[in-house]
């Protein structure tokens, strides 16, 4: 039945895509709840994953499992040192000055990956070697199953930290109303620098594992980053179950508009498809 | 305990709060009393932070909290309710109560990562305290339940577990019996009565004349954002100046 394993291919395919959509729309999120802006660093926390990945396997010759953890690690502190040095010191609670800066920190960041890294593609290896799995006639990469498997691993390290840690309190706490969560002693500080922390994790992480499918270079995670907010409106900005949902569908949409359609489409259904959505129920999928 | 030195408080150049002074004396209830747009929740709003005050101190155990954040003050021992109510509506009760433990939860990112076994038993015990303070309440089988949904009265009640809950030096309630019918009220007025009972320091805004001479050792009465008059409750009911600012006003209208 080749239809039903050109069916799964395309599916499978858009999860795997949509699993790193996913990936980047929940750091969008996250950052989103505490401070109510749109983080553009966002993007470059994507590619510096990959960039840091490649350094931690060729440069220091770690292997994986070190490389993915110190990788993704690495992100998450830069990411607090973008919070701490890039935005703190504006002392401003103007979203649209917040959100200005993080455009400026985005292309310094991007800037400086290209200064380390160079302008150069280059190739990241798989987490396990590519023998692709045979599945009802469709052929699954190992690398592909890793990203549905670490994302949902990420999923549920996230769940866990917001609803039964308490920090995880204090920041839903902010995210719920930020002078209450003052009154009772909430330092909104420690909150967003977390919340950066978690948002690099995010974005580190979904660029260890893509740019091995993609290839790597200091602003592969532009485009990764516009389809990630995209999924994230998709499903109601601000919404985890939305920036799931909103991931996985964005990924399942563009694969399999790709496959029976045309692969010279795939952008523009998907976005068609996002404007629709959108124009009927314009807080997203999930959204309040 | 706590001292308001000259505070005064400007809303774009137009006075809440002129040279406002008084002591809230530790195991006391004070109320701070006065008709609306006094500038009595203005003078809680600048004593925690959450606005600043023009010019003047405040001082906490000896110290100038003025300038401190809202959340460090918190830490100092300060929790406070809002008259027009501030909860986490999206958090469930029990969740809304558990942040009014914030200052002893600690929540240091990597402690709560490694969720060490002494950690656990220590959210465990704050969580009975907080479903303890909900009993109190009479809130207890709603604890589940996201904030947003309650009734009004139950919102009031759930600011005031959460207020209490972590046995603050100082709480500050901005009008608790505010809104709520006579039987809420009777339940409220006798919370406080005990936190009282315990030692709790209070400052207490309220208009419920009853509450306030039942409850009080000091009264302080605004006008216009001045202090006209300070004493216990038979000497302010005495007060000509108050008479005639206020609760002759109050007794027209009841
Ligand atoms: N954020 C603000 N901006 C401008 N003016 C304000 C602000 N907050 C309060 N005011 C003004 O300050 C004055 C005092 O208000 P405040 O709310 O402190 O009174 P109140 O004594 O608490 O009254 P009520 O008994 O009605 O609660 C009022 O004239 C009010 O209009
Ligand atoms: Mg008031």
């Amino acid at each position: 039945m080749p239809e039903l394993a050109d069916f799964l291919q395309y599916s499978f395919s858009g999860l795997t895509s949509g699993a790193i959509y996913a990936l980047i729309a929940l750091g969008f999120c996250v950052v989103n709840n505490t401070m109510g802006i749109v983080n553009f660093v966002q993007v470059d926390f994507v590619s510096l994953g990959g960039m840091l990945m490649f350094s931690a396997l060729f440069a220091l010759g770690l292997p994986m499992v070190p490389g993915v953890l110190l990788a993704v690690a690495g992100v998450a502190l830069v990411a607090m040192l973008v919070e701490r040095f890039g935005l703190r010191p504006a002392r401003s609670e103007n979203p649209l000055v917040l959100i200005f800066l993080t455009v400026g920190l985005s292309i310094i960041l991007r800037g400086l990956i290209k200064l380390v890294w160079g302008k150069n593609r280059m190739a990241l290896p798989p987490l396990t070697p590519d023998l692709p799995l045979e599945f009802f006639g469709a052929s699954l990469l190992p690398q592909a199953l890793w990203i549905l498997f670490l994302t949902l691993i990420a999923i549920v390290l996230l769940l866990w930290f917001f609803y039964r840690t308490p920090l995880g309190l204090s920041m839903r706490a902010v995210a719920s109303n930020s002078t209450a969560a003052a009154v009772v002693g909430i330092p909104a500080g420690r909150v967003r620098l977390t919340s950066y922390a978690i948002a690099g994790a995010l974005g580190g992480l979904a660029g260890v594992l893509v740019t091995p499918i993609t290839t790597l270079n200091y602003d592969v995670g532009v485009l990764l980053g516009l389809k990630g907010f995209a999924a994230a409106i998709l499903g109601g900005f601000g919404s985890f179950p939305g920036a799931i949902l909103g991931g996985v569908g964005l990924g399942l949409l563009e694969s399999l508009s790709a496959g029976y359609l045309s692969s010279a489409y795939k952008d523009v259904v998907a976005f068609v498809v996002l404007l629709l959505v959108l124009f009927v129920r314009p807080k997203g999928l999930l959204g309040k | 305990m706590l001292r308001l030195e000259q505070l005064s408080k400007n809303f774009g150049g137009l006075p809440a709060l002129s040279q406002v002074s008084f002591e809230v004396f530790p195991g006391q209830v004070t109320a701070l009393i006065g008709p609306n747009g006094a500038g009595k929740s203005t003078l809680i709003n600048c004593m925690t932070g959450v606005l600043q005050p023009s010019s003047g101190r405040v001082l906490f155990r000896g110290a100038a909290i003025s300038s401190l954040a809202a959340h460090q003050i918190a830490r100092c021992g300060i929790a406070r309710t809002f008259q027009n109510l501030k909860l986490f509506p999206r958090l469930s009760v029990l969740d809304n109560v558990l942040t009014g433990l914030t200052c002893e939860a600690g929540s240091s990112m990597v402690m709560a990562m490694l969720r060490l076994p002494y950690l656990r038993h220590r959210e465990r015990r704050l969580r009975l305290r907080a479903l303890e303070a909900l009993d109190r309440f009479g809130l207890g089988d709603k604890a589940d339940w996201p904030a947003a949904v309650l009734a009004y009265g139950d919102k009031k009640r759930v600011e005031l577990a959460r207020a209490t809950v972590g046995n603050p030096q100082l709480i500050l309630l901005d009008e608790p019996v505010a809104g709520l019918n006579a039987a809420e009220t009777a339940a409220v007025g006798e919370q406080l009565h005990l936190l009282r009972r315990a030692g709790h320091t209070l400052l207490l805004i309220e208009h419920d004349m009853d509450l306030v001479m039942k409850l009080a050792d000091q009264v302080v009465v605004l006008d216009s954002g001045q202090k006209i008059a300070s004493g216990t409750p038979a000497e302010v009911r005495r007060n000509p100046r108050v008479l005639e600012a206020y609760l002759g006003c109050m007794e027209a209208t009841a």
